[in-house]
């Protein structure tokens, strides 16, 4: 009975999963709203991580981070009060939190407020910060500093108040038209981008700032394409979180890397991570790099794939299988192959190209060990060194590891409840 | 009529495990063919098609 | 020399394509060995063989690729490496590669109304599937060997409970609604069909038939045990019901090696109820039976395909005693073609040494060969003692079946991959009692893409070893292929040529032409 015990349990997370819908509430700074934020908390990426293994991307952040926040002076500084053991590191999953590649949030941070107003649960995320130096890279020059300030005393306040003038966003059908109109809401998030700042500008327009600034906002935003992912992953997040927990599911409901290590989570084995070390990312390098230069894997933007879209969703972004010299015809296998491995088709996210079917859905471990079909994942390329940056975008997979640790431990959890 | 007499009446329609040569030959032949890519189960590790059995029903 | 292996967690590929690339990888300078596989027990005794096996070679998986090169030199390994890679993944088309789903649950998924599934998978998983694919009602081509027979009986005993076609394990050959599939020769469309326990068997009848001018309605490959007494012939059983079915069917052959008497007569009693003519070719088997419920019997593969094509427009009494000429061209020609070919020989050279391909049409050069001249040893001989001696390449008149399971180790079959049957022509052509070397030259999807462009360097080095000692090297071939398969036959025929082969039309001709050179040496050295 063991197969049907797992089937109504996995047929229950993927029903939350297709009936919730992440709306956008409002801005508020981490400290404030961050369940468990304190002054001298750091959140990361991926699985939890001390200091002394952290890569050099994830070291960086923390870093900028800590100057940020002004708990430290300077670099050195800064690299001595994160090894004191005065920091605590968590990571953002722990927290309904999910961020782009080093992911690290601090207390004065701004932070996106998602709400699944179906079973209501939060998410948070911080804003987006272009592209270049930026700390989710690990950099953490003046530069960056500056930029983190203004977001805070900017960008923040002006969007707060636009939100607030607009009312909560309907994020469901926002993504739902971003992926068909060519984005993956990972590697691209291009049109999401503009329908966001096209739902947003006339109320930018209306809120008391003055018209510089207005202008920067407006600037900024068009300026990243990526703008958007920050929001695509927390709505992911508040999606998943809902499904955490089902009794018997085999479903995963969290896949996070932080740098180091690959982790991923099961609904029916609760908070437990299984990890594995990261895998490298195959792809293309911009000019003057090669994959010497590269960091292992890292981000929480994996949740993006974990919800069905992402990668998973690739067919409908032909362009980014370009990053490893594919074809769209690769796109449509690498969508197609997912089937073989989820749960169900997403009624929200279709593919146009498929003949509107559904993003595959809810990610099995069982099948993932069965058939020996990796989740294909879309990704950027981390420097290894702190500070450089983004070095290139392409694939990768998890490592085979985590999923055979979770299906170990799920047998054995499936034996303590004397269902086997 | 045996199965086997109907497959006689039917347009071939090939499911190739295994060569691929033998899925070139016959789209070679504009015989439908879909080649599929197959590993062993489990990757062949014996440890998770134990694992894997355990989660199916006891016949 | 030193030795290196690379371990490609998680990168499965197929036996075939690395055994390809193997062999390439053996073509560079400087590597003494070279093993590309899967980390599979058996590979890895493979590499315990060639002293490879190591402990990280050892805790491969299944699924994990290992590329383990002994060498001169430990430099070129990178460049190893790197061709491994790129054999791998050229295949790349422009356009993108079609979906390959990764089971066969999902392939039936995107393919519902597929009626056939081949399957060609290591023997230790192909059972498996081939039920699978019985279970959902698909006829099956298991081409796969290593099948037990026990695990044969149970899936055909599933066929026959379904009204379903099991063709195999180890089967080579068939075509299916005029459909070449695995490996089968190009023919025409017509009124016989051929039921064959033997793969290159069926597909010498089908090229002879289709030369003399007949045609094919179907040809159903049952597995060589099919008529061992363990299977009872269900397979060809259940073939022949559907043919009696068949109204495209007028003829049907049969082809097998001498089936136990009592699957003999079971078979025959069905084929005799099906109405419809039949020759049956129990290759060397009991004529007597085969008579006796009103069949014809046939002495060489060529002969059951002419009578089956007899047979489709004249009655029993008519093709009964007829028989298929000796060869293709006048006798008056090709008696000279002997005597010009026997002439160039020395007195020495005496010796007749088969190079085959096709375990069938080895059988049949055996039989051919002690019918007219005697003894002659084999790895696949007609009498125990006649066994090749072991750890030879040649000894005395011998015809070798280079698809056994002795020469394919670690290689394609001798169809494919042409390396076993060059270097063995490069070893016999060393013995200067040798007087004819004979050959087959199988194509047809499947094949070789250029069989006599494959073995072309050998045969002419081996003439010019001969020519080299003073003396003369008889070449023969005997060609299974049609004018419409893959390779283009003027052309192979002409490489041949070239290469000084004789080349005769099918393989009874070819063994029947090496007998008059060997008969014509005997007679002037006499």
């Amino acid at each position: 009975m063991i197969e049907q015990l797992i089937q109504k349990a996995n047929e229950q997370v993927l029903e939350i999963i297709q009936n919730t819908q992440p709306v956008i509430t409002g801005i508020g700074t981490a400290l404030d709203v961050v369940p468990g934020m304190t002054k001298t908390t750091i959140l990361h990426a991926g699985p939890p991580i001390k200091w002394e293994n952290m890569s050099g991307p994830l070291k960086g952040a923390v870093m900028g981070a800590l100057i940020y926040e002004g708990l430290a002076a300077n670099a050195e500084e800064a690299e001595k009060l994160a090894a004191s053991g005065e920091i605590k590191f968590d990571p953002c999953h722990h927290h309904n939190a999910v961020g782009p590649m080093a992911g690290v949030t601090s207390a004065t941070m701004p932070v996106w407020i998602l709400e699944n107003k179906s079973y209501g649960n939060k998410a948070y995320c911080t804003l987006n910060e272009g592209l270049g130096k930026v700390l989710r890279y690990g950099a953490y020059s003046s530069e960056v500093i500056d930029r983190l300030k203004w977001m805070e005393n900017t960008l923040a306040p002006v969007l707060k108040e636009a939100l607030e003038l607009h009312g909560p966003i309907d994020l469901k059908t926002m993504l739902a038209q971003a992926i068909q109109m060519g984005d993956e809401g990972h590697n691209r998030n291009k049109a999401g981008t503009s329908l966001l700042i096209r739902e947003l500008a006339p109320f930018i327009v209306k809120t008391s700032f003055h018209e510089d600034d207005k202008a920067a906002v407006l600037k900024f935003m068009h300026s990243n394409d990526h703008f958007f992912l920050n929001l695509t992953m927390p709505a992911c997040k508040c999606t998943l979180d809902a499904a955490m927990g089902v009794k018997y599911s085999t479903i995963v409901v969290t896949q996070a890397r932080n740098g180091t290590e690959f982790g991923i989570r099961v609904s029916g084995l609760g908070e437990r991570w299984f990890t594995a070390p990261c895998n490298a990312v195959k792809g293309l390098y911009f000019p003057g790099f090669t994959e010497k230069d590269a960091n292992p894997d890292i981000g929480d933007s994996v949740i993006t794939e974990t919800a069905g879209i992402g990668g998973f969703a690739m067919a409908g972004a032909p362009a980014i299988v370009q990053f490893v010299g594919g074809t769209p015809k690769d796109a449509v296998n690498y969508t197609t192959s997912m089937y073989e491995i989820t749960e169900g088709e997403n009624k929200s996210y279709v593919i146009p190209f498929l003949n509107f079917r559904g993003t595959p859905t809810g990610i099995d471990i069982r099948k993932v060990i069965e058939t020996g079909i990796l989740p294909i994942i879309n990704t950027g390329i981390a420097h290894k060194e702190a500070g450089v940056g983004q070095v290139g975008a392409g694939l990768v997979h998890p490592p085979q590891k985590c999923y055979e640790d979770a299906l170990e431990a799920f047998v054995q959890e499936m034996e303590k409840e004397g269902v086997i | 009529m045996s199965k086997v007499n109907e497959l006689f009446r039917q347009d071939l329609k090939v499911i190739n495990m295994g060569l691929k040569s033998f899925s070139q030959d016959l789209k070679k032949q504009n015989t439908e063919v879909l080649q599929v890519d197959w590993r062993p189960p489990a990757g062949g590790n014996p440890r998770m098609i134990e694992l894997l059995n355990r989660l199916k029903n006891k016949k | 020399m030193s030795s290196k292996c690379l371990i490609k967690k998680n990168s499965y590929y197929d036996s075939v394509t690395l055994m390809i690339i193997t062999k390439e990888v053996e073509a560079v300078a400087g590597v003494e060995n070279a093993v590309v596989v899967m980390g599979t027990e058996h590979n890895k005794e493979l590499l315990d063989n060639v002293g490879l096996l190591n402990e990280e070679t050892t805790a491969a998986s299944p699924n994990d690729l290992i590329i383990a090169v002994k060498m001169k030199n430990d430099n070129i390994f990178e460049q190893i490496v790197q061709k491994v890679d790129e054999l791998l993944n050229k295949k790349k088309t422009e356009a993108g590669e079609d979906y390959c789903p990764p089971t066969l649950d999902s392939a039936v998924k995107f393919m519902p109304d597929s009626n056939l599934v081949i399957i060609s998978l290591p023997g230790q998983y192909a059972a498996a599937e081939a039920k699978k694919a019985l279970l959902k009602d698909k006829h099956v081509l298991l081409f796969s060997d290593n099948v037990s027979i026990e695990q044969e009986k149970e899936l055909k005993e599933l066929a026959v409970e379904r009204g379903l076609l099991m063709m195999g394990p180890d089967c080579g050959t068939a075509c299916i609604n005029n459909v070449p599939l695995a490996f089968a020769n190009a023919v025409k469309s017509g009124c016989i069909a051929v039921v064959g326990a033997s793969g290159t068997g069926t597909q010498e009848i089908m090229v002879q038939i289709d030369k003399f001018n007949g045609g094919i309605s179907q040809a159903i490959g049952t597995g060589g045990r099919d008529l061992k007494a363990e299977i009872g012939g269900l397979m060809m059983i259940q073939a022949i019901k559907a043919l009696a079915q068949d109204e495209n069917t007028k003829v049907i052959v049969l082809v097998s090696k001498p089936p136990a008497l009592e699957v003999a007569e079971k078979v025959l009693k069905v084929l005799k109820e099906t109405g419809k003519k039949a020759v049956v070719d129990f290759i060397g088997g009991d004529e007597q039976l085969v008579l006796k419920y009103g069949f014809l019997p046939a002495a060489t593969l060529e002969e059951a395909a002419y009578k089956a094509v007899q047979l489709c427009s004249k009655t029993y009494e008519e093709v009964l005693n007829s028989t298929a000429p000796d060869f293709t061209d006048s006798i008056e020609l090709v008696d000279n073609m002997a005597k010009a070919e026997a002439q160039k020989l020395k007195p020495n050279q005496k010796y007749l040494r088969g190079l085959y391909s096709g375990g069938t049409l080895c059988d049949e050069a055996l039989k051919l060969f002690t019918k007219e001249i005697g003894e002659i040893y084999s790895n696949i001989p007609l009498e125990p003692e006649y066994k090749l001696p072991e750890n030879t390449t040649g000894y005395k008149n011998c015809a070798i079946d280079l698809g056994d399971d002795e020469y394919t180790v670690g290689r394609p079959h001798p169809m494919i991959d042409s390396y076993a049957r060059q270097q063995m022509i490069l070893k016999q052509a060393e013995d200067q009692e040798m007087a004819v070397l004979l050959m087959d030259i199988v194509l047809g999807y499947g094949s070789n893409d250029d069989p006599a462009g494959s073995l072309f360097n050998e045969i002419k080095r081996a003439k010019s070893e001969f020519e080299a000692r003073g003396q003369y090297l008889c070449v023969v071939a005997g060609i299974c292929g049609t004018e419409n398969d893959p390779q283009d036959y003027a052309e192979q025929v002409r490489k041949l040529k070239e290469a000084g082969v004789i080349v005769m039309s099918s393989n009874a001709q070819a063994v029947r032409f090496a007998i008059k050179v060997l008969k014509e040496v005997a007679a002037c050295q006499r």
